[in-house]
């Protein structure tokens, strides 16, 4: 975008000066919590008068809390160990099958990430109560798989389409079943894109409250459930800690797995 | 290694409305090169995949000796296979490509290492086991390809339109080589090709397909000289459909009735060069080209049909002068005078 206007130094003043608002836009309000989370007040004022480590400190010595941590990290692994395989397998099918047939086995698939999050949550609730299992951590891991399989989809779809499948014929015919076929030539191949799908499903996971909300029962809380029902009854900086530390945490997955994508 | 005759028996397939594969009949040989040749579309692919199992027939049946393969899983054909774009693991090196089917068979790692060394060096490939593919150049690709579709010792190899991605001289060479590998493993092959001198060069007997449907099928010699239609005619070269009566013979015997295929590098501007028994077309040089090797020379008959005319230059000593408008003779002799099924069209 920008070497459209080598010479035109003053339209390049104006580019770099509309993005760095754009992305001051898009970033202050993740930045804010950050000096509120070490707050010394008890109140979430902004800026903060006095520093302290006290609402780190709140987060990690509440059994609640660390449950909830617990919960969400489980969930989130769950939720990319099933959805990716299971996307991978789709993504195989609907790129070899073409045309028509796939085209409407894929707006099936993607439904779940253009649907409003609410509507999942209260179908998902009414068959997960005809099963007897709201509440349990199984029906949110259902739920969550339901979202992270668009998700990862997405990222491997177009990377299937650029892999050569005469590859997998020629590990056919050399006597690979397709488990092996799978397993020796296609995921070796996709590792990267697997990778990123994987983290997708994670965070996807990681992020969700709707359903959360809906399906899970007390003591099985996700984080971002146990956020919003703490806003809800009392407001108090150690949900900023949490705000900090959440988004450090993806941050630094998000940039492990970039790195490893460039090596 | 003991290799398998194939035998391919009303094999159809369709997709849509599009045949493919029209009741295709073939018995192969066991140890044969036999070759598919056809144009694009004219269903050749189709019959290798439907071989390897990656097509499954609409009818017909597939046997591999006695056994019946038609629905067999590709991995459990052991049909060795190289593909145009030599499909090669580029996250593996030469050597664990070439090893990749003998480990699937859990060869002991030892042995699979020994057994793929000793095919790279028969495709003369020793010393680059541990390169990348990616640091291959095209010859060597297909060298690997080749050595990995025959380490496991397959019975039947096919193999489709492996040559087409190298320059001309690269493909000459390996068109000896793959021809000599055949000859040392004595394996049933099965070579699909839209390149009608490769299938010469290369093949025990040539399958001339169209359409679907195989057009004739016999040794590369009778496929040239004695075609069956005049698709195959004309397909295999620079073939002249030449109407009845527009012919005299030399000897003034009556001259054939029937439609005849004559090649153009068959005839000669010397009556004494042809024989006694040679058959004359007459008419007007239209156009002349210095070739290399040979002369071409169009000539419109009187009935207003060009024949293309092809002099050996060690033979054509008076092409040069020759001017276009003037009338002129060639003479084709007897034996490679050929008579087709089918009306001109």
């Amino acid at each position: 975008m920008l070497e459209a206007y080598p010479q035109n130094r003053f339209a390049r003043i104006v580019l770099w000066s509309f993005a760095a608002l754009v992305m001051a836009f898009l970033m202050l309000p993740t930045l804010v919590v950050v000096p509120l989370s070490f707050s010394a007040s008890s109140l979430l004022e902004f800026p903060p008068h006095a520093y302290s480590l006290r609402w780190y400190e709140n987060f990690f010595s509440s059994a609640t809390w660390m449950a909830a941590l617990r919960t969400s990290l489980i969930l989130g692994t769950l939720t990319a160990l099933i959805a990716v395989p299971f996307a991978l397998l789709a993504c195989i099918s609907m790129n070899r099958l073409g045309g028509k047939t796939a085209a409407s086995i894929q707006s099936v698939l993607l439904t779940p990430s253009v649907t409003p999050g609410i509507l999942l949550a209260i179908g998902l609730f009414f068959v997960l109560a005809a099963q007897r299992l709201v509440g349990t951590l199984f029906g949110v891991l259902v739920g969550h798989v339901v979202l992270a399989v668009p998700v990862a989809c997405i990222v491997l779809l177009p990377a299937l389409a650029r892999f050569d499948w005469n590859q997998v014929q020629a590990a056919r015919s050399l006597g690979a079943n397709w488990a092996r076929a799978i397993g020796g030539i296609i995921v070796p191949q996709l590792r990267l894109s697997l990778l990123s799908a994987t983290l997708m499903a994670f965070l996807t996971s990681l992020d969700e409250s709707v359903i959360s909300i809906f399906i899970a029962s007390g003591r099985n809380s996700t984080m971002p459930k146990l956020m919003f029902l703490s806003l809800r009854d009392q407001i108090d900086p150690t949900i900023a800690a949490i705000s900090t530390l959440w988004t450090a945490i993806v941050v630094v997955v998000v940039v492990i797995v970039a790195l490893r994508q460039k090596s | 290694m003991k290799s398998l005759p194939i035998t391919i028996d009303s094999v159809s397939k369709a997709y849509g409305s599009y045949v493919a594969l029209d009741d295709v009949s073939l018995d192969i040989q066991a140890g044969e090169f036999l070759t598919l040749l056809g144009p694009s579309g004219s269903g050749k692919t189709t019959l290798l995949m439907a071989l390897a199992g990656f097509v499954r027939p609409d009818s017909g049946k597939l046997l591999l000796g006695d056994r019946d393969i038609t629905r067999l899983a590709p991995n459990k054909r052991d049909i060795g296979i190289v593909f145009q774009n030599y499909a090669l693991f580029p996250h593996m090196n030469v050597l664990a490509n070439v090893a990749y089917p003998l480990a699937l068979r859990n060869t002991p790692r030892a042995e699979a290492r020994q057994r793929a060394l000793a095919t790279l060096a028969r495709v003369k490939l020793d010393g680059l086991a541990e390169r990348n593919i990616a640091a291959l150049s095209g010859g060597q690709r297909q060298r690997v390809a080749l050595a990995r579709a025959i380490v496991f010792e397959p019975r039947v190899m096919l193999m489709d339109e492996p040559l087409s991605a190298l320059d001309k001289n690269l493909r000459e060479t390996m068109q000896y080589e793959i021809r000599r590998l055949h000859d040392d493993l004595g394996i049933t092959t099965i070579y699909v090709t839209h390149d009608q001198r490769e299938a010469l060069i290369m093949s025990d007997r040539i399958a001339v397909m169209n359409a679907g449907r195989i057009q004739q099928i016999d040794t590369p010699q009778r496929i040239y000289d004695r075609p069956s239609t005049r698709f195959v005619a004309e397909f295999m070269g620079e073939a002249n459909i030449v109407a009845p009566g527009s012919v005299r013979r030399v000897d003034g015997a009556e001259a054939s009735r029937e439609t005849l295929m004559i090649r153009a590098e068959s005839f000669h501007l010397d009556a004494k060069l042809a024989g006694a028994d040679a058959v004359a077309l007459e008419g007007m040089l239209r156009a002349k080209a210095f070739r290399g090797e040979n002369w071409l020379l169009t000539l419109a008959l009187d009935g207003g049909q060009e024949v293309l005319v092809c002099i050996p230059a060690a033979l054509a000593g008076g092409c040069a002068e020759l001017a276009a408008g003037q009338r002129m003779t060639a003479y084709a002799p007897a034996a490679k005078v050929h008579a087709i099924a089918g009306a001109m069209a």
